[in-house]
């Protein structure tokens, strides 16, 4: 059974979600807006050979995927920490 | 050394590699066969997981999807679409559900949503996605044989199938993520080396992600801005802009495939190798490095590719190729059927164009563009052979890892869940044995005689997990107020109305002539491809469940404490059956 008595459960499941919400946010911006919504605008800036909403469609929406999971990964294990709900090593 | 013969030491020297890795990791308990013992490294489960994930479409085909049938940009939803669906994964799932410890993905919704009838209505809805997912893995095996290795369709999905058995039968999930290792080392030699060789010589820049941001060696111009003008001119949309029918559209389409990629089970199921829950996330992180190496690769291929087609057809502006003068690949490819011209007007040349009146390449595969790559490029004949390695490694690892999915649903999901409970452990191991001995065959058989519909598959068995799956398991681990009665009319709602979109628009089973809509952008909803459908199938999932949860009776007390249980990492212990 958790360890958590009912109020730290609920604190720490809504940091949890806090959190979440926070990266979903980035990530529906970068792939959705950047390289859908707000392409025609974005395309209007250009970095080298490519056209900066092109580049977010192709390349940067998924290194910025990455990014997200792993500062998702360490947050998470710092919380899981914070609340003594980590698992043994 | 002659291409064909370095070819077979090539392919056959990783198949020896595979059978060898079967044999020494052979699965001694039924834990080791669903879950690999549980007890697999965050980072070799996400290089397994890449291996797993990309399958033959990715590795052969999707480049030239970007770069012929999406025209550019329009590619781009397949680019967030299957690499955006791990974040959801990270977050939304995976952690949970390794938290949870059992061995597969019905048996989380039959408990959470305690009814056995959940549990078979999502073994349903697993077995389509993976099944009609493992024929086009089938397809690809028996295509990357008869292409590289010239030998028959047939003859090559036997081989196939036989070095599957090896290492699914005896060592289940455990011989399948090592296999799977080795297959994603394969896959991404063979993707990347032509890459950067295409790279290197088209602008000096040996990655290719700069590379097509790069200028045109010798040159101040673009390459991408080099590929609009060239396509343009002879009447395409422009590279760069070339939206696939609509914003909408490829919202809905790029939303599909990464909501479909979290709840896809075969996927799922790698989660339950790792030790603790703290690595299911860091793995799906892994997972998704692996796979972006492949996936920011792709539409460098794609656009340098397609910008070396042009300029092979068009080698100066006006002037086309003379057909007398094309190149060797070019006759190679043409002979099967990849590549296939008509000198319309007789005048002697190639004419490219996007008027089909008078357009004279009448024929370019998609596959061609990673296919033929090494051929257009002039690297040496190891290249060549290890792409075949490459491609055949991308169809396999997924077809296993589809088939592991399938043979644990009716070993541990229909057996020993719910026709016989007091199976031992030893039988069940014999069980699953069994059942993944059947799932090869049947799955060869359906390669060897495709049914109608295999065109569309892959694609479809994305739309089936995004409305189905995927939000069960959402509402499971979100919500706790979601009744088995919610859930059981989410799930058979969201995949009755994708699949009756897709029906309705491309033919009952895909059987030709008995659509009752035509498939046009003006009888679509919202102008939304019926591939992409998946994310709408999802929203009724959603409402169904809701609202039927409102008026049934609300879910035991032993459901909240299950659900809170899986909401923290602490006491995860091993995955188990038990």
């Amino acid at each position: 059974m958790s360890p958590l008595n009912e109020e730290q459960s609920k604190a720490y499941w809504r940091r949890n979600l806090s959190l979440m919400i926070k990266l979903l946010v980035v990530w529906f911006v970068v792939s959705y807006g950047c390289g859908i919504i707000l392409f025609d605008v974005l395309n209007q800036i250009q970095i080298g050979g490519y056209k900066l909403g092109f580049w977010f469609a192709q390349q940067g929406s998924i290194y910025v995927f990455v990014g997200l999971i792993f500062y998702y990964s360490k947050k998470m294990a710092a919380l899981d920490r914070e609340f003594g709900v980590e698992e043994d090593e | 050394m002659e291409l064909q013969t370095l070819t077979y030491i090539v392919v056959g020297f990783t198949f020896a590699l595979y059978i060898g890795i079967a044999v020494w990791a052979r699965a001694g308990s039924t834990k080791d066969f669903y879950v690999a013992g549980g007890g697999i490294n965050p980072v070799q489960n996400g290089m397994a997981t890449a291996a797993d994930w990309m399958s033959a479409a990715s590795f052969i085909s999707m480049a030239g999807l970007i770069a012929l049938s999406y025209g550019g940009y329009g590619g781009s939803v397949f680019l967030m679409g299957w690499t955006g669906g791990y974040v959801i994964l990270a977050m939304l799932l995976a952690p949970y559900l390794r938290k949870y410890g059992k061995f597969t993905v019905p048996e989380f919704i039959g408990d959470r949503f305690y009814s056995k009838s959940a549990r078979a209505v999502a073994v349903i809805c697993l077995i389509i996605c993976s099944v009609t997912y493992v024929i086009g893995q089938m397809k690809g095996v028996g295509v990357a044989f008869s292409r590289f290795l010239e030998v028959d369709y047939d003859t090559g999905l036997y081989v196939g199938m036989t070095i599957v058995f090896f290492y699914a039968v005896l060592g289940g999930m455990k011989g399948i993520t090592y296999t799977q290792i080795a297959q994603y080392c394969v896959l991404i030699l063979a993707y990347t080396i032509p890459a950067i060789f295409i790279s290197l010589q088209l602008t000096g820049n040996p990655i290719p992600q700069l590379g097509l941001g790069s200028t045109l060696l010798g040159t101040d111009v673009y390459l991408l801005d080099k590929l609009d003008m060239v396509v343009t001119d002879l009447g395409f949309k422009e590279y760069t802009t070339n939206v696939r029918l609509s914003g909408i559209n490829m919202f809905a389409y790029t939303l599909s495939l990464m909501i479909g990629t979290a709840g896809l089970p075969h996927v799922i199921i790698r989660f339950f190798t790792v030790p603790k829950v703290k690595d299911a996330r860091s793995s799906a992180g892994w997972a998704l490095v692996f796979i972006a190496i492949l996936y920011t690769t792709a539409p460098a291929v794609a656009g340098m590719a397609r910008l070396n087609l042009m300029q092979t057809i068009e080698p100066t502006p006006g002037e086309y190729l003379k057909i007398d003068e094309r190149p060797q690949w070019f006759k190679n490819w043409e002979k099967t059927g990849l590549l296939q011209i008509e000198d319309k007007n007789g005048d002697g040349r190639i004419q490219y164009s996007a008027d089909p009146a008078v357009n004279e390449m009448v024929k370019i595969d998609n596959d061609i563009m990673v296919l033929a790559n090494p051929e257009i490029a002039k690297l040496p004949n190891w290249v060549i052979a290890l792409v075949a390695a490459g491609g055949l490694a991308a169809a396999l690892s997924t077809a296993a890892g589809l088939l592991l999915a399938i043979s644990s649903a009716i070993s541990h999901d229909l057996l020993k869940g719910m026709l016989t409970p007091n199976i031992s452990e030893k039988a069940e191991l014999n069980a699953s044995r069994i059942a993944m001995a059947f799932a090869i065959a049947g799955a060869g058989y359906l390669g060897l005689n495709p049914p109608g519909f295999a065109a569309g598959t892959v694609a479809l068995a994305f739309g089936l997990a995004a409305s189905s799956i995927f939000p069960a398991l959402m509402m499971g681990i979100f919500s706790k107020g979601i009744t088995k009665e919610g859930a059981i009319a989410g799930m058979v709602g969201g995949i009755g109305v994708t699949l009756f979109y897709v029906f309705q628009h491309k033919g009952i089973m895909f059987i030709p002539g008995t659509a009752f809509l035509g498939d046009t952008p003006a009888n679509w909803f919202m102008g939304i491809e019926p591939n992409a459908f998946g994310c709408v199938g999802a929203i009724v999932n959603f409402a169904i469940a809701f609202a039927v949860s409102r008026v049934t009776a609300a879910p035991p007390q032993s459901v909240q404490e299950l659900v809170e249980h899986i909401r923290v990492p602490v006491g995860s212990g091993e995955a188990t059956g038990h």
